[in-house]
């Protein structure tokens, strides 16, 4: 099954102003500290090289300490220290500015999927978010079950999702472009396959993504996608998922109103293709071991009626 | 009487009558310098197998979407090798190593309770049993060394791991706790006449130091175990939010024990390089009392940075504040530490002898691991840096970089004739 990255990490390309924040924090202190490294490690060097034993030479002058240097190398630090804490406050109030009153977006941690919430329109959305380039959104981060961690390193710090106490972050992007997620907090069986997109928009791009997000799936009469409608409403699927505009409304796996318009899905194990649908319907945990959905043994005819439909929500 | 036994009784070891039941006379000795030798045989065998643990993991990872391993048995595999690390191989072999040289160092004929030293051994291949003894009930844990609430809890993860993890971390805290205590007490008790503590050698006066570190970390520890033992056995929330549990309070016990026991391993391998650098300098230490004095310093403030590991949790930018600034405030100490150790070498006749080489290694990969540690230290930096390769990289250099290395010179040094 080919991977779809859709993004790489990009750690050192920080593509909005609080991580440009952080990114300028860790030039400088990257410099002061390799400058640190280079003059102690001169200084050995110079030892190693300099004071060789040589046979036959008297031993050192026994010299066991100075007060003076003492102080002057114990000041030194203290300085650095100084000024890298106040570097440090000043970056935090940047990168990390108060939190708005009303979250724009609510971004839930699951094993091992995120979901993410639009709080003014009520679109609901499986890693895969979209934002609008240029303007800062507010997230509130919750997990429903064991800690997870919203890492989007071009566009924000990253931050635990804690039960139990909801965390605060602003997320933005000066260009349009995908940028990969991770989860950065180990939470289990498929930590690593917990990963999730953010598609940064123009503002009219991203007001009609929104809205196609809002329309209830299209109504179904006939064919293998009715059948397949069906097929989902009377196994046990609707235990689990949602679909706006039928019987589903489960709240437990990932939304799938539109699941055909993303690109990707089992939080970023397989491209979205019907092959790819296919592979995973006849055996979840042979495409991603240790997943919550459990392998259903759907019959081939099931399977195809499955895929037509789900290929529908678009 | 075969080869071992003839050997050590070259090495003195071993008594002319005790040769003939050598085994018999070792497993039940109370002698320091046989007990640290079998804590380092222990830390040994242990160090082996989470090598081993290592090399799997690196296979996994050698390639993309590798499917060596499940990613339960990865899982298992990384948490097993980091308890094994700290707790069964840094751990044992410097309590070995200060059982073997603390009471040579201050003129005394043993520890101050030599039974209690042999039961503190014997705690750690107890507890080592116990902790593998998880593979065959069902298997090990698999929620990383740090076990983080709630994953470790049993609607995350039901199998006997977590049982069997927690369980040999009790034992073993309650051995490095009993150990401590006597080290304390044979250093203040147990010195030759006229050695005062202004003339204890430098890896005594650590090892005393560090010992009291060892006595207000290792029970936080013992205490948040009961507690997870509790939540999982009596269905109890301390760490369960849905019950009205807190997730971070795990997060804040676990490292009020997990940043002084970064210490606890570290200040013997300082204790190691004061006493290694001076004698191939031919020279004397450097401000005998700036190292010795800088070492209670990170003895205390180690206890006051633990939250630096949770800079990512969110607990408000005012608390993170204070960890910056006590983290920041522990380089001090630490940097006049180096200082002082390079400044022992500047001027001296350096003879590059094996410990030396060792000594002189982990001197400079420990500035690159204290470094990246004051990179740490600063927060905003930590909401990009925090749980990445860069963090992993950064202890790496620590335990091995620092503590294996100066192990390692300690056993080619004088120290064990």
């Amino acid at each position: 099954m080919n991977l779809q990255l859709g993004a790489i990490l990009r750690v050192f390309e920080p593509d909005s102003p609080q991580t440009r924040a952080i990114f300028d924090l860790g030039l400088v202190s990257s410099v002061i500290l390799a400058l640190i490294f280079a003059i102690v490690a001169g200084i050995i060097v110079y030892a190693l090289m300099r004071f060789r034993w040589r046979e036959g030479e008297p031993d050192p002058q026994q010299l066991a300490g100075n007060k003076t240097v003492e102080l002057v190398w114990t000041a030194i630090p203290c300085a650095i220290v100084l000024a890298l804490f106040i570097l440090t406050a000043r970056t935090m109030g940047l990168s990390d500015p108060a939190p708005a009153i009303e979250p724009d977006l609510i971004v839930i941690g699951h094993q091992w999927w995120w979901e993410a919430r639009y709080v003014k329109t009520g679109a609901v959305v499986a890693n895969e978010i979209h934002i609008p380039v240029g303007r800062a959104l507010s997230i509130r981060l919750d997990s429903t079950d064991v800690l997870h961690e919203f890492w989007v390193p071009e566009l924000a710090r990253k931050i635990t999702a804690v039960p139990g106490h909801p965390n605060h972050i602003w997320i933005e992007a000066d260009k349009a472009g995908t940028y990969l997620g991770v989860c950065s907090e180990f939470c289990g069986t498929e930590h690593a396959w917990m990963r999730f997109l953010v598609i940064a928009e123009p503002p009219e791009q991203f007001d009609a993504w929104e809205q196609a997000q809002l329309q209830p799936s299209a109504r179904l009469v006939e064919g293998p996608a009715a059948k397949g409608l069906a097929l989902f409403q009377k196994m046990s699927c609707v235990n689990c998922h949602a679909i706006n505009g039928t019987a589903a409304n489960a709240r437990v796996g990932p939304d799938l109103t539109h699941f055909a318009s993303r690109r990707q899905f089992g939080a970023g194990i397989a491209e979205n293709t019907p092959d790819n649908l296919r592979r995973w319907l006849a055996d979840p945990h042979c495409v991603k071991p240790g997943v919550n959905m459990p392998n259903f043994n759907f019959t081939d005819e099931q399977l195809t009626l499955l895929v037509a439909y789900l290929e529908t929500l678009k | 009487m075969n080869e071992i036994a003839a050997t050590l009784f070259r090495a003195g070891l071993l008594t002319a009558e005790q040769r003939e039941h050598w085994k018999r006379a070792w497993l039940s000795t109370v002698d320091h310098k046989r007990i640290g030798i079998l804590y380092m045989v222990t830390a040994l065998v242990f160090f082996a197998l989470g090598g081993i643990e290592a090399i799997f993991i690196r296979l996994q990872l050698a390639v993309p979407k590798n499917t060596l391993l499940h990613p339960d048995t990865y899982n298992m595999l990384f948490t097993m090798h980091g308890t094994t690390m700290i707790f069964l191989v840094a751990m044992p072999a410097l309590f070995g190593l200060a059982n073997y040289v603390v009471p040579l160092q201050i003129g005394a004929r043993d520890m101050a309770f030599p039974r209690l030293n042999a039961f503190g051994f014997w705690l750690v291949p107890f507890g080592g049993i116990l902790l593998h003894f998880s593979f065959l009930a069902g298997g090990a844990p698999a929620v990383g060394w740090f076990a983080y609430a709630p994953l470790s809890e049993t609607p995350y993860s039901s199998q006997l791991g977590v049982d069997y993890w927690a369980l040999a971390l009790l034992v073993l805290g309650i051995g490095s706790v009993g150990a401590s205590i006597n080290f304390i007490v044979t250093v203040l008790t147990q010195r030759a006449p006229n050695m005062t503590l202004r003339r204890l050698p430098l890896f005594s006066w650590m090892i005393f130091i560090n010992s009291f570190l060892v006595i207000l970390a290792l029970p936080v520890l013992n205490a948040g175990l009961v507690m997870l033992l509790i939540d999982r056995r009596l269905d109890t929330h301390f760490f369960l939010p849905p019950g009205g549990g807190s997730a971070i309070m795990w997060q804040h016990i676990f490292w009020a024990f997990g940043h002084p026991e970064v210490y606890i391993v570290a200040i013997p391998a300082f204790g190691i390089l004061s006493e290694i650098i001076p004698v191939f300098s031919r020279k004397p230490i450097f401000g005998y009392e700036f190292v010795a004095g800088s070492t209670v310093a990170i003895a205390l403030l180690s206890l006051l940075v633990w939250a630096h590991h949770m800079f990512t949790v969110g607990l408000g930018h005012t608390v993170d504040l204070f960890f910056v600034a006590s983290s920041l405030l522990i380089a001090i100490p630490t940097g006049v530490k180096v200082l002082n150790w390079s400044a022992t070498m500047v001027g001296g006749r350096l003879r590059l002898d094996t410990p030396m080489l060792f000594g002189v290694a982990a001197l400079i990969q420990f500035l690159l691991a204290g470094l990246t540690g004051v990179s740490h230290a600063v927060a905003a930096l930590d909401w990009q840096t925090k749980n990445s390769y860069y963090l992993v990289a950064h202890f790496h250099f620590v335990f091995v970089g620092l503590i294996v290395f100066a192990i390692l010179g300690a056993l080619h040094f004088g120290f064990l004739k």
